[in-house]
């Protein structure tokens, strides 16, 4: 929790959000003032010490930050020896990143003085979080989740409902992650006045992929000052899933001005990026818009947007933050896909040898970091974003790994 | 000059609004789409509104959704707009694209504006497309001169309506209510008072859409607007098989009260 968290970066998008080609605002006039709107709220409170304050209060006495950053030496051993310290935002209040960017968002509502908040959600992460932060702040909440997700996520479902958010399953479309929100999109444009759209993940119309990237920030910031302690250096790669990409552009932007550290993204490849069945977007789409921004996309040859697919909900997106596209085309940072069979085993060799079940989502960047442990060999060091905790998950893994009690 | 102003004219003339029908293209299938909007253009259209079917609508409500759906299990391909662009215009029918923009992208830019003008198309509207990120589009319109139909909003600021005014061409598509597309009971209170600020900022004709259904509501938005535009409600009458008389009823509402002279 550095002051400096919010403090505008050289890296930080032209006026109307472009980073690079990127980003910008693809989206209905309608919503352009609410998009102003909250940029100019997001302008003033990111210097504002009050707002500050009012943020690191809450990341610290309701998320529980700072998370730990734990070494694994035992998950380390199948990574070639590599040195593998994990970044612990399962441990955070909702079991996930999520909540850093919630928080903020939901202090932002109330500064401009609205009431009701709507978010999308895959997995249900995002969605949980949102739940818990209007809990907290007294907000009205509507959660839009696909029909699929509310499925593969009852858990989750029954946790916001609880929170006492309406979770509305949207069957539109592919009902996943996508339709969700081209739903929230349609509830925002008719409720605009009173209602903020909580918006999940580093993607969308600007300022959100500043705006959520700022808010999670934080996980860089606390993991470099921690790895320096830990390992006496920095790492050589930070490791992180990519669906929209919230979590790896808040641990990638601690590292980003040190030249030695690559930052890597992992992203869904399914079953395999040379089937159709993935979602491995910088890997494979092509440039085109959507959801209120330009970056690649999975779409066909008639920029009909197709669907992804993904054994984690997560990251089932067929689109990515604008910023990870401008990484990854200056190359300061590098994508690759994981497959659902990598991200398994990864999620279960966590499980066992170390006794922390992550989120499947998170799993993938675990994979990525055994295959980049061997490639580094033994005097690598590699810190890997623990995105979330796989409780969420076990009905997932039940069904890969037949857990199942016998009858 | 406008490849419109010619339509607008001529009601202007009459004392009257023009109607201006959607319609997706593929929906119900490709020909039966040519044959909507052929019933549509000699029942009392001015102007049609091909819709480019699109897998991720934001703007609209669930009638054009689950068009644009069934035209894409269709088969529909974006090739396929042309054609049914050329069906209208060979009627000497007037027609619009109304598309989401990451098609357009997709196809290039220049090479849509292009095969559209071939086709006969006399312009293009934009519902997520804003004028700040339509550099390629502005170019590519005049390389090929076709209109440029931009939306404003009862939410957009003083500013932001210059700005749509001066990017656009041919008319300017007022959305009468904040929401997606749907037909409903009662026009909106918001659409005269927008038309009106619309109306200092620029002398080109103003369209108003969104939930317009009746020869009544027509008629109502007649009084202030320039054309009246109406969708999901030619949707479903096509699922009725009433296209031709609800062409006919929206007719005689846009003539029912004189337009402003």
């Amino acid at each position: 929790m550095s002051p400096g968290q919010l403090a505008p970066t050289p890296h930080d998008p032209d006026e109307r959000g472009h980073f690079g080609p990127w980003g910008g605002r693809y989206m209905p006039e309608a919503l352009i003032a609410a998009v102003d709107e909250l940029a100019a709220f997001y302008e003033k409170a990111r210097i504002d010490p009050e707002f500050l304050d009012e943020f690191f209060r809450l990341l610290r006495d309701y998320a529980g930050r700072p998370s730990l950053l734990t070494e694994a030496p035992k998950f380390a051993a199948h990574a070639g020896g590599a040195r593998v310290f994990l970044k612990r935002e399962d441990l955070n209040h909702t079991g996930s990143h999520k909540i850093n960017n919630v928080l903020g968002q939901a202090l932002l509502t109330k500064r401009m003085g609205k009431q009701r908040v709507i978010a999308e959600t895959g997995a249900g992460q995002h969605g949980v979080a949102t739940a818990t932060a209007c809990a907290l702040m007294g907000l009205d909440c509507v959660i839009y989740m696909g029909e699929v997700d509310t499925e593969r996520q009852a858990l989750n479902v029954a946790r916001m409902r609880l929170l006492g958010a309406e979770v509305i399953p949207v069957k539109t479309g592919s009902r996943t992650l996508k339709d969700a929100i081209n739903e929230a999109l349609r509830d925002w444009v008719a409720n605009v006045d009173d209602t903020h759209y909580l918006l999940g993940t580093a993607a969308g119309p600007h300022p959100f992929p500043v705006l959520v990237r700022d808010f999670h920030r934080v996980i860089g910031i606390e993991a470099r000052a921690q790895v320096l302690e830990q390992a006496g250096r920095l790492p050589d790669v930070v490791a992180a899933c990519v669906g929209g990409g919230s979590n790896a552009i808040g641990i990638f932007h601690g590292f980003i001005d040190d030249p030695s550290v690559r930052l890597v993204g992992l992203e869904p490849g399914g079953d395999g990026i040379d089937t159709d069945r993935h979602g491995a977007t910088l890997t494979v789409g092509t440039p085109g818009s959507l959801h209120g921004a330009m970056s690649y996309v999975m779409q066909d040859e008639d920029g009909q947007i197709t669907e992804a697919h993904s054994i984690s909900a997560g990251l089932d997106y067929p689109g990515v933050g604008p910023e990870h596209a401008h990484l990854k085309d200056t190359g300061r940072a590098e994508y690759r896909p994981v497959t659902d069979a990598e991200a398994m085993e990864a999620f279960a060799l966590l499980s066992r040898t170390e006794g922390i079940i992550p989120a499947i989502e998170s799993a993938h960047a675990l994979a990525g970091a055994l295959v980049l442990g061997r490639e580094l060999g033994p005097e690598g060091l590699i810190v890997v974003n623990l995105s979330g905790r796989g409780d969420k998950d076990m009905d997932t893994a039940i069904k890969w790994f037949g857990l199942g009690v016998e009858s | 000059m406008s490849r419109l102003a010619g339509v607008f004219d001529a009601c202007r003339s009459e004392s009257r609004a023009a109607l201006i029908g959607y319609l997706p293209a593929g929906y119900p299938t490709l020909e039966g789409s040519k044959d909507v909007l052929r019933t549509m253009v000699s029942s009392g259209c001015d102007l049609v509104e091909v819709g480019l079917p699109y897998s991720d609508p934001v703007m609209d409500g669930p009638t054009i959704q689950k068009a644009s759906e069934q035209a894409l299990r269709g088969g529909f391909r974006v090739r396929d707009l042309f054609g049914v662009v050329e069906s209208v215009a060979a009627l000497g029918g007037r027609a619009v694209v109304m598309t989401y923009w990451n098609p357009v992208l997709k196809y290039g830019v220049d090479a849509f504006a292009r095969d559209l003008a071939a086709a006969g198309g006399l312009g293009l509207i934009t519902p997520d497309l804003v004028p700040d990120e339509a550099a390629e589009w502005l170019e590519a319109s005049e390389a090929h001169d076709l209109d440029r139909i931009f939306l404003v909003a009862p939410s957009s600021t003083e500013e932001r309506i210059d700005l749509t005014a001066r990017s656009s061409r041919g008319f300017l598509y007022a959305t009468s209510v904040m929401g997606v597309t749907g037909a409903r009971d009662v026009v909106s209170s918001a659409a005269p008072a927008l038309v009106e600020r619309v109306r200092e900022h620029t002398d080109l004709p103003v369209a108003v859409g969104l939930g317009v259904r009746s020869g009544a509501q027509a008629a109502e938005l007649a009084a202030f607007a320039d054309g009246v535009i109406v969708g999901s409600a030619f949707v479903t009458a096509v699922r009725d098989d009433t296209v031709a008389a609800l062409t006919a009823e929206l007719a005689e509402g846009v003539r029912q009260v004189p337009s402003r002279a």
